[in-house]
């Protein structure tokens, strides 16, 4: 279900922002595929007591297939994942990636798009902004950052999108003001947000006071899953019961126990990894389920969601 | 054993389509089981069958090949809406463009040649006799829209379905041999909107499993799965819009001429994801073979037997077979003494 891997070569490493790393990956094997803007690949890292498996954006042109490039920020409570790119990997290093697969995908129809990035949620819209152009299509990118420690390519994109460009440094004190955004919109824009969840969470509200249809509204948070309590998953099937370290994900550690779970984005948002719970209380944390389908408690995203209760039964 | 293109045969006025030996032995025949039922019935789209095999490679060309590009010509001379792409899907037109090229000249070298140097690409389809110079990505380079242009030269039905909200739009598609459906209708619907009028499948769940099955489908994983129904004449062309030229056939059926006057319609289904585009290739291949060719395989009339008797009465009338079904589990009852 996850896809035959590639594997590929670290061909550049280039410290874009203090806490900002940007890696080529070129292939070993055969080319690359071309994909969609807003593509990301799963990132397979070896670690030394366990194995990371960390979701990244494309944010090369999509249409070149002799290198793949993405950028990883240093999570200040990083599980792993993001200190090992960082710290781990070097040139010439080989690392294990799925075929790109796309949850934030540019809408096509649309009149105009409007892109709202905040930090290193630049990412996706890296891999738009090349389509975009040759699509000779209607677009604006809201920028917001902070200072040089988040605010990785900006003078690139300034120069590249010229009047297209709105820049927003928080240090400044500058702000986007996103409500006269929706306000002034063409009919038919969508809005495209990539950044932490304060950001989501924010213009996702204000969209509703002003009017703009949910389904013009897309977003992609890049978060990694949060830490928790320890707790134990038990599969009611085999009766097998697995601990959930609390620097772990429910996935991961059901991978580590050898128990395959179909998944694509390990981040909540696809919902292939849905499994169904027949005992415990769920701590969802997910953006795939209803808040019907969560008040229900019958099923959980594993990938990010944990357990409030001791133990979890689930039926996979 | 593989099958070259042989001379064009029709699929109207005078029906002169007709299968070899050889295309019988090959036909790719639906039935697993003795019992009919609903199932999604997904695999993946791997080689299976060994040289020759229907499966051997991801787009059949068979010995129709000419007849069929001959047949989709007149349907789209009498009616150019058989063919559409909503202007969105443009860059979905040009994956598969790629896909069918790029794999076509690989599989069957003799037949198709492809030169890319960068954008610039040169295509030479042999049996057609035509060669063409283009820009990829560029729709003014080449001498049709992009659709038409690569569905002229690819046996069966394509539809390109857009992917966002978490649902798959019907937004291209080249289709002029499909089994009662209508592209014109259905284009722009959603995966449920153009499953409405399928029987029993709604209440099972069938269509939400699905839909999660399919968006989920990722690049360089093509999946297949085999659909089928009957058509009474070697017509590829059932379409809702011609209607009124094939509906009063069902009619013309007697148990005198069952044998040869219905045939058994199956689809070969490929969903492949385009890479540039995110969206989904649906391929729907299909292949004719009347009832007295398929019972040249015994195993094949005992089974077919079987399976016609025990179809669910909603599935008769949806497939459109209840005028002659009796006579066809009557013929084929022949074969199955046991039964």
């Amino acid at each position: 279900m996850s896809g035959d891997q590639i594997t590929v070569v670290v061909s550049a490493i280039e410290q874009v922002a203090p806490s900002i790393r940007e890696f080529t990956l070129t292939s070993k094997d055969a080319t690359l595929y071309p994909f969609s803007p807003g593509s990301h690949v799963v990132v397979e890292m070896q670690g030394e007591s366990k194995t990371y498996k960390n979701a990244y954006s494309l944010m090369s042109d999509p249409w070149d297939t002799d290198a793949y490039k993405i950028a990883v920020r240093l999570q200040d409570s990083s599980r792993g994942g993001s200190i090992y790119m960082h710290e781990q990997v070097e040139v010439g290093d080989e690392l294990k990636i799925t075929p790109p697969a796309n949850m934030f995908a540019p809408e096509w129809g649309a009149k105009k798009h409007v892109l709202i990035a905040g930090g290193v949620g630049i990412t996706p819209f890296m891999s738009y902004l090349p389509e975009l152009m040759r699509r000779d299509a209607d677009f604006e990118l809201h920028y917001l950052y902070r200072g040089n420690n988040t605010g990785a390519y900006k003078a690139e994109l300034a120069q590249e999108l010229g009047a297209r460009y709105f820049g927003y440094d928080s240090v400044q004190g500058d702000k986007c003001d996103i409500t006269t955004l929706f306000a002034e919109r063409l009919l038919g824009t969508h809005f495209y947000i990539c950044g932490p969840e304060s950001l989501i969470e924010g213009v996702k509200s204000l969209a509703d006071e002003c009017g703009v249809p949910a389904s013009a509204i897309h977003y992609e948070e890049f978060a990694a899953p949060q830490p928790g309590e320890p707790f134990e998953v038990e599969i009611k099937s085999s009766g097998v019961v697995v601990p959930v370290g609390a620097e772990e994900s429910m996935l991961e550690a059901l991978e580590a126990a050898e128990i395959e779970v179909p998944n694509l984005c390990r981040g909540g948002v696809c919902g292939q990894c849905v499994c169904q719970v027949e005992e415990g209380e769920i701590e969802h944390r997910d953006h795939f389920l209803s808040g019907a389908e969560k008040a229900a408690g019958t099923a959980v995203m594993p990938c990010v969601s944990r357990a409030k209760s001791k133990r979890l039964v689930i039926e996979i | 054993m593989r099958v070259a293109p042989k001379e064009i045969q029709t699929f109207r006025d005078d029906f002169t389509y007709s299968n070899s030996p050889e295309a019988i032995q090959r036909f790719p025949f639906p039935f697993p089981e003795d019992d009919y039922r609903y199932s999604v019935n997904m695999e993946p789209h791997t080689p299976k069958g060994g040289e020759g095999s229907a499966y051997e490679h991801f787009i059949d060309v068979d010995e129709h090949y000419l007849s069929e590009m001959k047949e989709r010509s007149l349907v789209l001379k009498e009616m150019s809406h058989r063919c559409l792409a909503m202007e969105h899907m443009d860059l979905a037109c040009w994956d598969m463009i790629e896909r069918c090229m790029v794999t076509m000249s690989e599989d069957y070298p003799q037949h198709f040649k492809l030169e890319r140097n960068g954008e610039n690409w040169t295509w030479e389809n042999k049996l057609l006799n035509q060669k063409d110079e283009f820009v990829f990505g560029d729709s003014s380079t080449l001498p049709l829209p992009p659709m038409e242009y690569i569905g002229r030269q690819v046996q069966g039905d394509f539809a390109l379905l857009d992917q966002r909200e978490g649902d798959l739009f019907l937004d291209a598609g080249i289709i002029t041999c499909p089994a009662d459906w209508s592209l014109a209708f259905d284009a722009g619907m959603n995966f449920t909107e153009w499953h409405g009028p399928v029987p029993m499948a709604h209440s099972e769940g069938i269509f939400e499993r699905a839909l999660k099955y399919l968006t989920a489908i990722q690049v360089g994983k093509p999946v297949r799965r085999m659909n089928w129904t009957m058509t009474v004449n070697a017509r590829m062309d059932t379409s809702p819009e011609t209607y009124h030229e094939w509906g009063h056939e069902r009619t013309s059926v007697t148990p005198e001429n069952v044998a040869e006057k219905v045939y058994l319609r199956v689809e070969l289904q490929v969903l492949d994801r385009m890479p540039r585009s995110n969206a989904l290739m649906f391929s729907i291949r299909t292949y004719l073979m009347s009832l007295e060719d398929i019972v040249t395989n015994p195993e094949w009339a005992k089974r077919m037997h079987r399976v016609m008797k025990t179809l669910p009465a909603p599935l008769i009338d949806y497939k459109g077979l209840t005028r002659y079904h009796g006579m066809v589990v009557e013929y084929l009852s022949q074969f199955d003494k046991a039964n």
